[in-house]
């Protein structure tokens, strides 16, 4: 549905996008995850036409953005970070604007408007100047706005910035019902939404992708080493050192009196039968044994610092711009 | 809905809730209603002065008196206060990052250039209909000829859309709405003094070549009743060639 290939962003001498290439396929979400001026927002307005890529192509519902750009426009659904709305209208005043602009008329356009304000409960607010309206509501109009044609293809800026917690969840289980129907590309900085809304993840860092892949995928192929936490209820005064005599346990982090150890063992050897062994045949009441597996959080901020240290080394760009998972594991080990 | 109606009547829509129209509207015509005040005060005085020294009736133009220069006092009027209503129309968009909206809406960005111009022009026009009140209240008091009259409101019709067109593409080149009105006070002024110049070079090329270029005396031919192709076609190639001008400084503004 969304095929980018090769495509470089150059604002003069500064480079904001360095031979992006990714793809969504129909139904897929998928997260853009990167941090501030990463080139995530550069990324999106090129796909929505607004401005040219300087090198390379982006196709949007099998259309060239450079080329037909009305015709991908049309098949487009866009929630820039600001939501875009004007203050002087009201609510449906404002998407009666939006749907003209996009061709709908008459019946199919207020159907799509009650559906719109149902779907995103703005019924209370509908006859309201959004000028007055809180900046959750004004973003619940901007995705009312980039859904109301019913595009085939979402693309939501962070969509769920100045939300309140009960809102974000709505928006993402909105935005998962999407899925299947509409294809969506989100950008986020906030993790966790990554890991419950999408299927796949690209990490975008300077302007290169430095991974794409599941999240579950990301966490696992990016672990080095296994941590499991386990708590005692009679932890032995020399607990430390006989957990690492277990074979297995690189390094273990008391954690104080309250009988927790942090041991972290080497990869794909699978300490814990060991542990727990050792731990009821001791005699020290053993509470919790779990395993700690990375989060996407850890994942992405060791790509990303990973990114940083390549670039002060000076590392020729050239080559490098997708590094591989395997790479960056070397990299970082 | 046509994508430039569908535009036209959301600039008026948001002209109309916005103070900006009623107080410039009510400037516009406060200082137009006192300027024809002014004048028709100065005709009679004139009148009187005419009938002491001469005796019986004196022969007034009003077309001459009051009207001539009316029309040429409005023109200052103009130049003031058009710039403060398109000045919104491309910087406000930009500010509230609206425009990259409408850039990635499915319309042309000659639809809505044009719609944008469209929308501020008729609000114009309504306000310049406004003051067609004047004549027609003249005209039940004394006698005057009507042609230049006409003339003379197509005159600050067309000068108004060339003025009107000025400010969208200053407003088109920043988001900032002071500097758009600025910036069109400064390029109208220029082109107003384009005529001084003009004139100050006398008969060379160079000299009709400058004062062809300011509005002027474009203006000035139809106050007088005077209809030629030549000063309609500097007012339509004017306008095109500035929209034309407006279009590109939007396209531009997307690469920033």
């Amino acid at each position: 549905m969304i095929d980018v290939q090769q495509v470089t962003k150059r604002y003069g001498q500064h480079t904001a996008l360095d031979r992006v290439t990714f793809r969504v396929a129909k139904g897929e979400i998928l997260a853009f995850l990167g941090p501030n001026g990463a080139g995530k927002t550069t990324t999106m307005r090129i796909l929505t036409c607004f401005m040219p890529a300087t090198e390379g192509s982006a196709n949007v519902a099998g259309f060239d953005c450079a080329d037909q750009p009305s015709e991908v426009k049309r098949r487009i659904g866009y929630l820039p970070e600001t939501p875009p709305v004007y203050q002087e209208l009201t609510v449906s005043e404002y998407l009666t604007f939006v749907g003209r602009l996009r061709g709908l008329t008459g019946k199919q356009l207020s159907a799509a408007m009650d559906r719109e304000v149902q779907r995103l409960g703005l019924g209370q607010v509908r006859d309201r100047l959004i000028g007055n309206l809180s900046r959750g509501y004004r973003q619940r109009v901007g995705l009312a706005q980039a859904l109301l044609h019913d595009p085939e293809v979402l693309i939501l800026d962070e969509p769920t910035v100045g939300l309140d917690p009960k809102q974000i969840i709505e928006i993402r289980e909105l935005i998962k019902s999407l899925a299947g129907s509409h294809s969506v590309i989100l950008s986020t900085h906030i993790l966790p939404e990554a890991t419950a809304v999408c299927q796949r993840v690209v990490i975008i860092s300077d302007g290169r992708i430095v991974a794409e892949d599941t999240p579950e995928q990301l966490s696992a192929r990016l672990r080095h080493s296994d941590k499991i936490s386990i708590t005692l209820k009679h932890p032995p005064v020399d607990g430390a050192e006989r957990f690492k005599s277990v074979a297995g346990v690189q390094n273990v982090f008391p954690g104080g009196s309250t009988g927790t150890y942090l041991l972290e063992c080497s990869l794909n050897h699978d300490v814990r039968e060991e542990v727990a062994r050792l731990a009821v045949t001791q005699g020290w009441g053993l509470l919790e044994l779990k395993s700690i597996s990375m989060t996407l959080e850890d994942v992405f901020l060791q790509l990303t610092r990973h990114e940083d240290g390549l670039s002060q080394d000076g590392e020729p760009s050239a080559g490098r711009h997708t590094s591989t998972l395997a790479e960056s594991m070397e990299q970082s080990a | 809905m046509t994508p430039v109606a569908t535009i036209v009547s959301k600039e008026l829509r948001s002209y109309f809730v916005s103070p900006v129209v009623y107080v410039v509207g009510a400037v516009f015509l406060l200082i137009i209603g006192l300027l024809s005040y002014l004048y028709v005060v100065f005709a009679g005085a004139q009148a009187i002065q005419l009938m002491q020294m001469q005796g019986g009736m004196a022969q007034l133009n009003l077309n001459d008196l009051v009207f001539r220069n009316l029309f040429s006092s409005i023109r200052f009027v103009l130049l003031l206060t058009l710039p403060i209503l398109t000045m919104r129309l491309f910087a406000e968009e930009r500010k509230l990052r609206t425009f990259e909206f409408l850039m990635t809406s499915p319309i042309g960005i000659n639809e809505i250039v044009a719609g944008k111009f469209v929308s501020v022009f008729l609000v114009f026009l309504g306000l310049l209909g406004l003051t067609g009140l004047i004549p027609v209240v003249l005209s039940l008091f004394s006698d005057f000829d009507w042609y230049p009259i006409l003339t003379g409101y197509l005159g600050l019709a067309l000068l108004g859309a060339l003025f009107l067109s000025v400010g969208v593409l200053a407003s088109a080149l920043t988001e900032n709405q002071i500097v758009a009105a600025f910036l069109s006070f400064g390029i109208l002024l220029l082109f107003w003094l384009l005529a001084g110049l003009g004139s100050l070079l006398g008969d060379t090329a160079l000299g009709q070549t400058i004062s062809y270029l300011s509005f002027m005396e474009h203006f000035d031919h139809l106050v007088r009743g005077l209809i030629d192709t030549k000063d309609l076609v500097y007012f339509f190639s004017g306008l095109v060639f500035i929209l034309f001008l407006t279009h590109r400084a939007v396209e531009a503004a997307r690469w920033r």
